[in-house]
């Protein structure tokens, strides 16, 4: 299903099937190009299909942005141990909603995906982790595996070649971390979801101790339109150092929430204002989340002439991420807003690493007081020297996440956080409760 | 201890998902789906499950309190999820959520006397482009309306 209406301004290649009737089905899946890009693998060298997702210029979509075609080149293809080709299906990020699309209207895309990475680096089997509040998801991916193996798209010598893969479902139960990808292999190993010390990398060392392809389900959603189309053309979509598109999950104060797929450099204000139809209310926008909430928060100044790319969004300090952009109207207290996301990652930490552990716990405390109207002045430079002191102190970024948003607000919304002092109320309160 | 002929076809199934010697991965996933089928995880469930993918009880107690959606304690019969987190935030889940507790009576992580609905305050539930947004058990609301929440609420107590 469909929960916002398209725009006219998208770009559809990982979403062209959404609305086709049956659009989850095997038969649409073939009868609109599906497994082609299979077919076409099969016939080529592996290093040629990694060639081709390097030309591309895809970079994850799971956060960090990390070039694939990259990653894949890192794993051990001739070690003698099995590989593995893990999909991170978590979707955690607060804010973000569109692996949740890929899933539910265009499952065999992301199979395809995952066997054209099987082929890249010699992988014979693959699991897709899906966060244990998406049930239904699972229902809709074990339908479509099922699919696959009926038409031989997976299984044992797969459309007559001596090739081979397996996919397989795991649902998670709850746990933001598990979406860490060393976490998320720890999981999956039926342990606690706490990160692993890297290097090694998961492409030597990751699911079940082996070489281990991990990405973002967008990611993997992304690979069939490449090696169909070819890489070149998939790069002249975006920007000159990120290819293609990129599902945008708009949240908050706009008038056309939705999730749509943009071009990567795709204009801020063009986003907001004619995909977003602009900030509800005819109010002005006051803060900006460009990818999720571990991102760090932008002012409406720093929006100005900004485009929706890996490297514009590294020069402001801040990062794409996941694609859950958080829009906030001029009425949005910031501290409620640094609370909120805060409490987050106290609940989310896992305990494992102490300056994040009990950072984030310290901070939410402080926050807390603030937002009561007990805040004290000397409290406004500790959140961010608590912050700082979190950085880089982790075996895993969640540390990081939780630190980077709240130095940001602290920073650049001082005076809200001066407007909480000595027992005054929040000046916003009134707000937000008729909001 | 018996289980229904569509969970144990899921165990089946779970038990070879995993390379050979590798059994303990289908542990969290029997975990939950068993809880779905019989309400929460007890001593008698996490013994099975322990036995079936070769670990010891303590093995699985440790790991089952690491995730939040396994529970020792039965949740109500429909389970209300209601998210706050930012993009509910701005939108209206905190009302919600307020809403939902002053209606039933009951707070965070708590059942109604009757055992019918239980309610707790989440994290991002993945549906925040269509918020405020909420699940009962694993279905989803979208774009919930206090009023919607009203209507909800009561539909959830009249099927007892
Ligand atoms: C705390 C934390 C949570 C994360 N959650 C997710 C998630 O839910 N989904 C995801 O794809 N990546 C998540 N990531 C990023 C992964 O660690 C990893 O970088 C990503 O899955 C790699 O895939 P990609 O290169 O295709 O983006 C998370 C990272 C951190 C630090
Ligand atoms: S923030 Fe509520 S669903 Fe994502």
């Amino acid at each position: 299903m469909l929960y916002n209406p398209p725009s006219p301004l998208e770009t559809k290649v990982l979403t062209r099937r959404f609305g086709l009737p049956n659009s989850a089905a095997v038969d649409t899946y073939l009868a609109t190009d599906g497994y082609k890009a299979f077919k076409k693998a099969l016939e080529m060298k592996p290093d040629a299909i990694i060639e081709e997702v390097k030309v591309s210029n895809l970079r994850g979509r799971g956060g960090a942005g990390f070039p694939a075609g990259m990653k894949w080149s890192f794993v051990p293809r001739n070690s003698p141990k099995p590989k593995y080709i893990v999909v991170n299906a978590d979707e955690s990020e607060p804010g973000t909603c569109k692996d949740r699309l890929l899933m539910e209207n265009d499952p065999h895309q992301l199979i395809e995906g995952m066997l054209i990475a099987g082929l890249a680096v010699d992988a014979h089997a693959g699991y897709i982790y899906v966060r244990g509040e998406y049930r239904y998801l699972i229902e809709i991916l074990d339908k479509a595996i099922a699919e696959a193996y009926d038409k031989g798209y997976l299984g044992k010598n797969l459309q007559g070649s001596n090739f081979s893969f397996d996919a397989y479902t795991h649902s998670g139960a709850g746990a933001y971390e598990c979406g860490e990808e060393s976490a998320l292999l720890e999981s999956l190993e039926g342990k606690r979801g706490i990160p692993r010390i890297r290097p090694p990398f998961p492409a030597v060392v990751g699911a079940f101790q082996c070489p281990t392809i991990l990405n973002n389900v967008e990611t993997y959603c992304a690979v069939p339109p490449i090696l169909r189309d070819g890489g070149a053309a998939f790069a002249a979509l975006g920007v000159p150092k990120a290819g293609g598109t990129k599902l945008t999950c708009l949240t908050g104060h706009v008038n056309k929430p939705g999730v749509y797929e943009l071009p990567l450099g795709f204009p801020v204000d063009r986003m907001i204002n004619e995909v977003g139809g602009g900030i509800r209310g005819g109010k002005k926008l006051k803060a900006f989340i460009p990818g999720g909430s571990s991102c760090p928060v932008l002012t409406a100044a720093e929006c100005e002439g900004l485009t929706m790319d890996y490297d514009a969004m590294a020069k402001k300090k801040t990062m794409l991420g996941s694609g859950g952009v958080v829009i906030m109207d001029e009425d949005t207290c910031m501290v409620k807003v640094a609370l909120r996301i805060m409490r987050f990652y106290a609940h989310e930490s896992c305990g494992w690493c102490i300056p994040c552990r009990e950072g984030t716990t310290w901070i939410r405390k402080i926050l807390t007081r603030f937002h009561d109207g007990m805040g004290r002045k000397d409290d406004i430079n500790l959140l961010g020297d608590l912050a700082k002191n979190m950085l880089g102190r982790t075996f895993c970024p969640l540390g990081d996440a939780a630190a980077l948003p709240t130095i940001s607000i602290v920073e650049k919304f001082r005076e809200e956080f001066e407007a909480h002092l000595d027992g005054k109320p929040c000046p916003y309160e009134k707000e937000l409760v008729t909001a | 201890m018996t289980f229904s002929p569509e969970l144990e076809a899921k165990f089946a199934r779970l038990l070879t998902s995993y390379p050979p010697g590798r059994q303990r991965s289908a542990m969290v996933p029997m975990l939950l789906y068993a809880q779905d089928e019989i309400g929460s995880i007890t001593q008698e469930l996490v013994e099975e499950v322990a036995r079936r993918v070769g670990v010891t009880p303590m093995q699985v107690e440790e790991v089952l309190s690491y995730y939040s959606m396994l529970h020792r304690k039965p949740l109500g019969k429909y389970h209300v999820q209601i998210c706050t987190n930012i993009s509910c935030l701005l939108t209206g889940g905190e009302q919600l959520w307020q809403r939902a507790c002053g209606k039933l009576g009951i707070g965070h992580k708590e059942a109604t006397a009757d055992g019918q609905i239980s309610l707790e305050e989440v994290e991002c539930i993945g549906a925040c482009s269509w918020a405020p947004a909420l699940q009962v058990n694993y279905d989803f609301h979208h774009k919930v309306t206090p009023e919607q929440l009203d209507q909800l609420l009561d539909s959830l107590r009249k099927t007892h």
